[in-house]
């Protein structure tokens, strides 16, 4: 569409309404034939043969799993980034009709006959084929020859490497072309600045750069890159405007404000706007849930919501509840305690209070129920009406099943001993007291008279006798402790950390004053009635927030590669291997279009240094018109190659070749560009001289 | 490495004394001065000062008139009239110089209130607080000459060693605890040292905006900021490295500001003398901490930016541009190399005896230190069954082949015992060398000395656990493209997977293999892969250990090659070694490869709570030097929340006034040669100062170490000096807009004096945070601080 040149209508004769009963109707169309041809072959390198290998290939394992949740509708959160990529994935599984029952465990494993492997893997093919009438267009609006354009596309066109990605279920076609896609459209609109600004096309344009730029963003992060690659020509292009005596203030306004408008709001909006997608699409509970709060959860369909569907809101003296540690790491876990002591002396020979262990337990439990209470009184049951607890208010917590108080006192915590141990007390009679009372304060409060909120408050209990606040260490216990998690008081808090905060995820109020009443209530479900609901930007937030902060372990894999492997192609990643006939499929460069796109960046840098040193001394090499062609053809390949390379040397995460592929693009564009500046140029001086 | 140590990046300033004086004196006798300030001072309103030299406007407007009558009173038309008392208020907008005596005297009570501030109260309190306990144990290395390892370069605590060697401090005190009491050690001289460095800072950042702005206001702003700053006289009154980073750093920027100045008479001896000074406190920056490299990175921008304005320069020809590139090379490069290098061996040279840090480096290294068990080592020469040994790897900073009882956790490989590489000495290093076929006593005394050779099967057998250094097709716990290594059997008891061939590099079947000298590559017989080391830091079960793999890809590296080190074999003689005597600089280049390992582990750990480099500019929250409870001596380190604040609401308007100007210089606005200057210092000097915030900011972003609110300490340097040279730029914009001088002049001097006072009246609510408090804490209504815990992050 946006490739196929340019159609001209004879529409020009249509203002006069009957105008075809006096001329003809001439329709002429432009068609650039070689980019058509371009296209067909982008088309038939890409989608040929494209269910075979009939068997799930590399990284398919992995975002195969999330089309699955979408086609079930079940929440997942991924980090390895935004979810408009797997949306568009999933767009594949939706029209071939997929229902999402694959087991996506294993590379190789077979597709079973519910699969449609074929649309699945269309989407990705045919933003990889459309990549080369796009590298087509790109040199053409930098003003390279015909010539100069055809060598870029059949560069890309022949690239092994974009082939390989383009043919199976993987994202970084799909980045490639949104990021090739966003720099011609921002070229397009700057070709057409000079004559018709504010004109339609001029219009068109300038949105689609914002619009690629999001979808580039919104597929992966590194999206970002190109993105901050083109706010940064846009804004280098407005400086020059600004210099520009005969523009008026008010349009330069208007010039800046449609900018803003394109470049930066409409990005954000749709980049909301993919989440709220998500969101929508995947309203049931799934895997991924305890990732997120518990406020979260109650907002999915299914897991938590079932549970606290109509639970009481305010926590009040008498509240029996489960305690979740905000945190969530190592895992999420729930405030615990059992019979069982803590031994009398651990492994290293250090002693402890051999009182009743507390600790964090990663499972749902009747252990984990603990009831309010008021210091000043001695009823375990919600009064009538319920008396709320507040932020500022001093309680102690009382273990459902043995009834003893929440305790820490100054003894070294078995694991931490910096902190203090927190136990149940039990009563030795040895001097030393219990100390049970616990200040309650609600950090995300909105005033100091807030009452404590089921399922919303998130709260840290802060010791009176010592204020030490009571914080998950996240290390284990060992054996005695049955590998539950140590929990501490922790004397010297410095400032907040989501580990000393707690919120009420089970809550109802407690109607039994008698301790065997208790525990079959204790074990009895909650049922009640209350639903609350996140609004989006709350969503939207808490999920933006767990995909940049969750980390995967920093493991090495088989085939991951460090950035410096990726010029020289040091390194492949074996993605397919038929079992028994062993044919299989590499993800590897075409080692000469790598080399010599590696000369041409070389080469292109040694130039531009030499020019501009030597135009430092007035000393004019090439004309003047030659020269900022050769910059923006610079600035635009050569760095887009080094914003999309460079920031990996930073990088700590696991690194793959195909985490190259966006910057080898545009290291390939750079290839015919030097190239005809060395035949337009230097080989005719030489020629001639 | 000891858990609270925190690294700090700082900045500092350079050679004080001599540079205080000279500088603008000699400028202002220099010729082109006068035509300069008589461009800045013609302007349409104000006074106005036209020099003598300066050809005479056609018509004078009636203010400048007035202005004339002041320079005719003023006596000079370089130093106009005295409007005010110069250090509290100045002058009308379009302010002149101050009068010859004001600059010597602003330096001299800026200095003055600069070490009162700093060594106030500076005994107190006397036990260790916060990192003291290592900069000043490691101060007590140097003078008792015992080798330690750190992450930082030597120069820092090499000075304070000094300071404390020349004022008394005879290295005894063992520096344990934050806490321990001092008692009759000498420690005053340590913290007098730091103390001095860090009232410097204060002069220097004068200087360096004044030098830039040339305006007076600008700099008492700046220097008033620096002076009352709780945070910065907190962390200069301690045995620290950052007061010392801190003032090499600011020593750096005043030289390069300095030399910057001097670009009008370049190769002349004070352009020489700013521009090696640069050098210098390059150097001493870079050998204090490794976020020196921000400073030099600095100074290399501006060199850079230099360099390309001379070459534009076409009246300059290529062999003086030559010329300047080489001086710039010289005095930038090889000079701070040189003194770099030269610090690593002074370093060397004094500390000469075996101490705590031995084990991070090679054997050939350990042989050169007094009392080492490899110096002057003798131990039995070649290999023989039976031999206790230890084995070390051979890459930089490799560990001890260890293991220990616990065991890999589940789902890392094979639940069987750890084998990791462990950077001490321990008694887990030790492993016993047994022939694979036969598990005869070979302690036995009487039974023959069988010598290993070149090619043999062996079984290493771990001393402590009698486990067999084994190996599988199991996936290595971090590099999961090599086997794991595990130990495996009971009593030495095991299978064939516990084989290796042994083998020393170019070397034929056969030969005997030589401790400490014998280059050893373990295979193991079974999979083929070779024994070697990741470098990779083990979670948390593995004791943050390094990594210990079998690789299958049989490049030749020191990871995979390993020597014998400790060579126990009652049965042997004893003969003296000389091991290879390593040169200076495989010396200095191991000593980095330890510093940036050591560096690159000090990640934070889970479930601790960090300070984030956002936290910083804000003053989110401090950090506790001493004391917690109420009965304690507290001092707490938090920047002057009012000085902190406003120099953050600074940077935001220094960024909306620099795109105003830009866009109106951009698009042609016709501005007086008055707003032109204001314009230039805007631009250029603050630019210069917002370039350097940056680069000792943004980078902390990107680290993965563990980071303290202290590092902020060098940015909030720079964001001082912004805020000095904004303020006056804004004043004296604002000023310009009202016309009658006198009003002007009002609202100037008025605003001025209201920064000042305002942060005089911080510093009087928050000093108690430097100088100590006793008493209940903030929360009680009795407590000094009572009230003035604004944020609940802040823990007073």
């Amino acid at each position: 569409e946006l490739k196929r040149g340019t159609g001209r209508g004879g529409g020009a004769a249509s203002d006069r309404m009957l105008g075809f009963l006096k001329e003809p109707v001439v329709v002429t169309a432009k068609i650039n034939v070689s980019l058509v041809a371009l296209t067909v072959m982008g088309l038939m390198s890409r989608l040929w043969r494209l269910c075979y290998p009939r068997a799930v290939v590399f990284d398919e394992v992995y975002y195969g799993q999330f089309v699955s949740l979408y086609m079930k509708r079940i929440f997942f959160v991924d980090d390895s980034g935004p979810p408009f990529g797997h949306m568009l994935l999933a767009l594949g599984g939706y029209l071939g009709g997929f229902d999402g029952n694959f087991l996506w465990n294993r590379i190789g494993a077979e597709y079973s006959i519910n699969v449609p492997v074929w649309t699945l893997r269309l989407l990705p093919a045919l933003a990889g084929a459309l990549c080369v009438p796009l590298a087509y267009q790109i040199l053409a609006e930098l003003h390279f020859s015909h010539c100069a354009a055809l060598g870029a596309a059949l560069l890309i066109l022949l690239e092994n490497s974009l082939i390989t990605q383009s043919r199976f279920m993987l994202l970084e076609s799909i980045l490639i072309f949104f990021i090739l896609l966003a720099v011609l459209s921002y070229l397009k609109f700057y070709n057409l600045q000079k004559h018709s600004s504010f004109s339609g096309s001029w219009w068109f344009w300038l949105l689609l750069t914002g619009v690629a730029c999001s979808c580039a963003v919104g597929v992966k992060y590194m999206g970002l890159f190109t993105y901050m690659l083109l706010l940064a020509t846009a804004g280098l292009h407005f400086w020059h405007m600004i210099g520009d005596q005969n523009l008026s203030n008010v349009s330069l306004l208007c010039h800046f404000l449609a900018r803003a408008l394109a470049l930066i709001i409409i990005p954000m909006g749709l980049y909301l706007s993919f989440f709220y997608v998500h969101l929508a699409l995947l309203y049931r509970s799934g895997p991924h849930d305890q990732i997120m709060t518990s406020a979260f959860q109650a907002s999915l369909e299914g897991g938590l919501a079932r549970i606290t569907q109509g639970q009481p809101l305010e926590v009040a003296y008498g509240s029996q509840i489960t305690l979740r540690n905000v945190l969530g790491k190592p895992m999420q876990c729930w405030l615990h305690s059992h019979t069982n002591t803590y031994p009398i002396r651990y492994e290293n020979g250090r002693g402890s209070s051999h009182q009743q262990q507390v600790t964090c337990y990663p499972f749902k439990d009747v252990n984990n129920w603990w009831i309010v209470k008021d210091p000043g009184m001695q009823q375990l049951v919600v009064s009538n009406p319920p008396r709320p607890v507040r932020h500022g208010h001093i309680v102690q917590l009382v273990h459902g099943i043995t009834t003893r108080y929440l305790n820490t006192h100054d003894v070294a915590a078995p694991l931490s001993p910096h902190s203090q141990e927190v136990s149940c007390y039990i009563d030795y009679n040895i001097s030393m007291p219990a100390q049970n009372l616990w200040r309650v304060e609600i950090v995300n409060r909105e005033s100091d008279t807030d009452v404590w909120k089921t399922i919303l408050s998130e709260v840290r209990f802060v010791h009176v006798n010592t204020s030490a606040v009571l914080k998950l260490s996240g290390a284990s216990l060992p054996e005695w402790g049955y590998r539950q998690l140590e929990v501490v008081g922790e004397k010297l808090s410095k400032g907040y950390h989501q580990s000393m905060l707690w919120n009420v995820e089970e809550h109802r109020y407690g109607k039994s004053q008698e301790q065997k009443e208790r525990e079959v209530e204790l074990h009895s479900p909650t049922q009640m009635d209350i639903s609350k609901n996140l609004s989006f930007m709350a969503k939207f937030t808490e999920l933006q927030w767990k995909i940049l902060t969750l980390k995967n372990e920093d493991t090495e894999h088989k085939y991951s590669s460090s950035a410096l492997d990726w010029i020289t192609m040091d390194t492949n990643i074996a993605y397919w291997l038929h079992p028994t006939s062993g044919a299989q499929i590499h993800l590897l460069g075409n080692v000469a279009t790598w080399a010599s796109a590696n000369a041409a960046a070389l080469l292109y840098l040694c130039l531009s240094l030499w020019y501009l040193l030597r135009r430092r001394r007035r000393i004019y090499d090439i004309p003047e018109d030659a020269w900022q062609l050769w910059m923006a053809a610079g600035g635009i390949c050569g760095g887009g190659w080094a914003v999309n390379y460079l920031p990996f040397f930073l990088m700590e995460k696991t690194l793959f070749l195909y985490h190259y592929l966006p910057a080898v693009t545009f290291q390939i564009l750079l290839i015919p560009v030097v190239l005809q500046h060395l035949s337009d140029h230097l080989c005719r001086e030489l020629w001639a001289g | 490495m000891a858990p609270p140590s925190p690294p700090a990046p700082l900045p500092p300033a350079g050679r004080a004394r001599s540079q205080r004086r000279v500088p603008w004196r000699r400028r202002r006798s220099s010729p082109s001065r006068p035509a300069l300030r008589a461009r800045r001072l013609r302007a349409p309103h104000g006074r106005d000062c036209i020099p003598r030299r300066a050809p005479r406007p056609a018509a004078l407007r009636p203010s400048m008139r007035r202005a004339r009558r002041g320079a005719a009173r003023g006596g000079c038309p370089r130093m106009p009239p005295r409007q005010r008392e110069p250090r509290r208020g100045p002058g009308a907008p379009p302010r002149p110089a101050p009068p010859a005596a004001t600059r010597p005297a602003a330096l001299a009570l800026v200095t003055l209130l600069s070490f009162a501030s700093r060594f106030h109260r500076l005994r107190e309190p006397p036990h260790v607080c916060w990192d003291e306990t290592h900069f000043g144990k490691m101060g007590s290395y140097y003078i008792n000459r015992t080798f330690f390892f750190d992450v930082h370069p030597p120069l820092g605590k090499m000075l304070i060693g000094l300071a404390g060697y020349l004022s008394g401090y005879d290295g005894t005190f063992p520096f344990q605890k934050p806490g321990d009491r001092y008692e009759q050690h000498n420690y005053v001289g340590m913290r007098g040292f730091c103390a001095f460095l860090g009232s410097c800072l204060v002069p220097f950042a004068y200087l360096t905006v004044l030098e830039l702005s040339k305006s007076l206001p600008a700099a008492l702003l700046t220097a008033f900021i620096l002076i009352f700053d709780t945070g910065c006289i907190t962390l200069s009154q301690y045995i620290l490295l950052d007061p010392i980073l801190m003032f090499f750093l600011m020593g750096a920027v005043l030289s390069m500001v300095k030399c910057n100045s001097c670009a009008d008479r370049p190769f002349s001896a004070s352009w020489w003398f700013w521009l090696s000074l640069t050098g210098v406190s390059l150097a001493g920056a870079m050998g204090v901490k490794f976020v020196g490299l921000f400073v030099v990175l600095l100074v290399g921008l501006n060199t850079i930016y230099d360099l390309w304005d001379l070459l534009g320069n076409l009246s300059l020809s290529l062999v003086m541009f030559g010329k300047h590139l080489l001086a710039r090379v010289l005095c930038l490069i090889f000079l701070p190399l040189a003194l770099y290098t030269a610090m690593f061996a002074v370093h060397f040279a004094v500390l000469n005896r075996s101490g705590p840090g031995d084990g991070f480096f090679s054997s050939a290294f350990q042989s050169q230190l007094i009392g080492n068990n490899l110096h002057n080592v003798s131990v039995p020469e070649h290999l023989a069954y039976g031999s206790v040994v230890t084995m070390k790897n051979l890459r930089m900073a490799g560990g001890y082949l260890h293991s220990h009882w616990h065991l890999y956790p589940e789902g890392v490989g094979a639940r069987q015992q750890q084998v990791t590489a462990y950077l001490h000495k321990d008694l887990n290093n030790l492993w016993i060398i047994k022939k694979h076929d036969s598990d005869t006593d070979l302690s036995d005394p009487s039974s023959p000395v069988e010598f290993v050779r070149h090619g043999d099967i062996i079984r290493l057998e771990h001393k402590e656990t009698s486990r067999n250094l084994h190996s599988h097709q199991h996936e290595a716990p971090l590099t999961r493209k090599h086997f794991q290594v595990t130990g495996y059997g009971i009593n030495g008891t095991g299978d064939s997977n516990d084989f290796w061939r042994i083998e020393v590099v170019g070397r034929r079947t056969g030969q005997l293999i030589k401790v400490l000298r014998s280059q050893v590559r373990l295979t193991h017989v079974a999979t083929g892969c070779v024994l070697g080391s990741s470098g990779k830091t083990l979670p948390k079960w593995g004791w943050e250990q390094v990594e210990v793999t079998c690789t299958p890809y049989l490049k030749e590296t020191p990871n995979s090659l390993w020597n014998f080190e400790d060579h126990i074999n009652p049965k042997l003689p004893n003969i003296s070694l000389d091991v290879l005597k390593p040169s200076f600089a495989e010396i200095l280049l191991e000593s980095h490869m330890v510093m940036i390992r050591g560096n690159s582990g000090l990640k934070p750990k889970d479930n601790e709570v960090t300070s984030k480099p956002w936290h910083w500019p804000i003053n989110y929250q401090g950090l506790r030097f001493s004391g917690v409870n109420e009965t304690d001596y507290r001092v707490y380190l938090l920047g002057n929340p009012v000085i902190w604040w406003l120099n953050l609401v600074t940077i935001g308007l220094y960024l909306l006034i620099t795109v105003a100007t830009a866009v109106a210089l951009k698009r042609g606005v016709q501005l007086t040669s008055e707003l032109k200057e204001l314009s230039r210092v805007v631009l250029h000097a603050g630019g210069q100062i917002t370039l350097g915030w940056l680069l000792h900011y943004l980078p902390f972003f990107m680290m993965g170490r563990v980071l303290y609110f202290h590092h902020y300490f060098p940015a909030m340097l720079f964001s001082s000096m912004l805020t000095g040279i904004t303020w006056d730029a804004l004043l004296k914009f604002c000023a310009g807009f009202l016309s009658p001088s006198t009003t002007a002049r009002k609202v100037y001097g008025g605003g001025f004096l209201a920064l000042v006072l305002l942060i005089l009246y911080s510093f009087y609510l928050f000093h108690p945070l430097s100088y100590g408090m006793i008493g209940p804490m903030a929360s009680h209504p009795s407590s000094p601080m009572a009230g003035l815990r604004w944020m609940d992050s802040w823990e007073f």
